[in-house]
């Protein structure tokens, strides 16, 4: 890094900006140990990243201060939107909070103003006009970091979301022809309509004649959901299968009955065992103990 | 498009092989509705597997059928419902309310061997 002593700039006439930023970055770069140190201290201080390690903290700070000072110097945002969108993907699965990553990219930006209000504190003018460029590149900078670790955020939610729901619906054989269908968490109408084809295509695979439905696993249902389930209960029947609806929890059996539902052709039992105990009753089933069944024979 | 209609013992199987004509089914009500007493059968299946659709009007017809059949002293099942054909009769409203429904021809006929049993004749 010899360019630090250029020749001085014009004076008199608006430089463009990068023009402008070549010398403080130059500045920068010659003091890149130093004001990584300071930045990496200053990140201890305020109690960031504490999910990393020293030396994490440290290789991070080392490779997002370079992309720093070239997005300075070159003014193009392509590679740093990429390198956050890395970072991210790495640093989301540590349990990196968005504030961090917000909160180390503004102390850089702060660290880096004081080194080049240090540096230029005898020319005020300059200073004002280097600021006056570093300052709309720094918020760019911080802008674009912050975005892409959002993004990248939203992105990791939208795949789990889906393995979600992928993993959420099985229907299950407990017994010759008795299917039983839990469901866990929120119904949306996607996953209501994802529920209703599995378990119409388990009774016809499985030529099953009766299902549980198990909703113990389920914290609120609207009245689209509740008319859903009451059309999945009438559709089963169409195939000839009786439903019984387990499960339902006293919130949602006030909200039904308050909202008004008509909920009268379902079969609805308290849990999951009487719901199945049920089913074997309908099915012709009896579950003696062994040792009843020894002494009678 | 004819629909066969066959005997097997006690019931009367009427069994579509294609997509009807509303024509169609009211000819298939008025044969069931007629054969049924003069074969004094006791229960009657619809097997309706191979439609892949199902209109209100077929539906009208499916519960007209039951309905009748049941005032000529003898029970119906309609059997063999796709699941898909289920679910769109039912968001549509077209419950077949008061009918009997089976998965297919053997539980159908299981069904009717239940229910007819305790009927002397």
């Amino acid at each position: 890094m010899t360019v630090t002593n250029q020749a001085p700039l014009n004076v008199a006439r608006p430089e463009p900006i990068e023009t402008l930023l070549r010398e403080p970055v130059a500045h920068l770069r010659q003091h890149r140990t130093q004001l990584r140190q300071e930045w990496a201290r200053r990140i201890t201080e305020a109690r960031l990243l504490t999910a990393m390690t020293e030396e994490e903290i440290f290789a991070v700070a080392t490779s997002v201060y370079d992309n720093y000072v070239e997005v300075l110097e070159t003014g193009t945002f392509e590679a740093l939107q990429a390198y956050a969108r890395n970072l991210s993907e790495r640093i989301i699965p540590r349990g990196v909070e968005t504030d961090e990553v917000v909160g180390i990219v503004l102390l850089l930006r702060d660290v880096l103003a004081r080194s080049l209000f240090a540096k230029y504190q005898h020319d005020f003018t300059k200073l004002n006009r280097i600021l006056d460029a570093y300052e709309p590149a720094a918020n760019s900078i911080a802008n674009t970091v912050a975005v892409g670790f959002v993004q990248e955020r939203e992105r990791i939610i939208r795949q789990q979301q889906e393995a979600i729901r992928e993993l959420s619906t099985p229907v299950l054989q407990v017994r010759e022809r008795l299917l039983i269908l839990p469901i866990i968490g929120v119904i949306d109408p996607q996953r209501a309509r994802q529920l209703t084809e599995q378990l119409l295509r388990g009774i016809r695979t499985n030529r099953a004649k009766v299902v549980v439905i198990d909703i113990t696993g389920v914290a609120a249902m609207d009245s689209a959901v509740a008319n859903h389930l009451v059309q999945t209960v009438e559709a089963s029947r169409l195939l000839g299968a009786t439903v019984i609806v387990s499960g339902l929890s006293p919130e949602i059996a006030q909200t039904l009955v308050t909202i008004g539902v008509d909920l009268g052709k379902m079969n609805t039992v308290g849990d999951l065992q009487g719901g199945i105990e049920e089913a074997e009753r309908l099915l012709g089933y009896k579950v003696v103990p062994l040792q009843e069944t020894s002494a009678t024979a | 498009m004819q629909v066969p209609i066959l005997r097997q013992g006690e019931y009367l199987i009427a069994s579509f092989q294609a997509e009807l004509t509303d024509t169609d089914l009211l000819r298939v009500r008025d044969a069931l509705v007629e054969q049924v007493g003069r074969y004094r059968s006791r229960g009657v299946i619809v097997d309706v597997t191979v439609l892949d659709v199902m209109d209100s009007f077929a539906t009208r017809t499916l519960r007209d059928i039951a309905h009748m059949i049941r005032l000529r002293g003898a029970e119906t099942v309609i059997v063999g419902f796709q699941p898909e054909v289920a679910f769109a009769m039912v968001q549509l409203g077209m419950k077949l309310e008061g009918v009997a429904t089976a998965l297919d021809l053997e539980e159908g006929l299981a069904y009717l061997n239940r229910s007819t049993k305790s009927i002397g004749r």
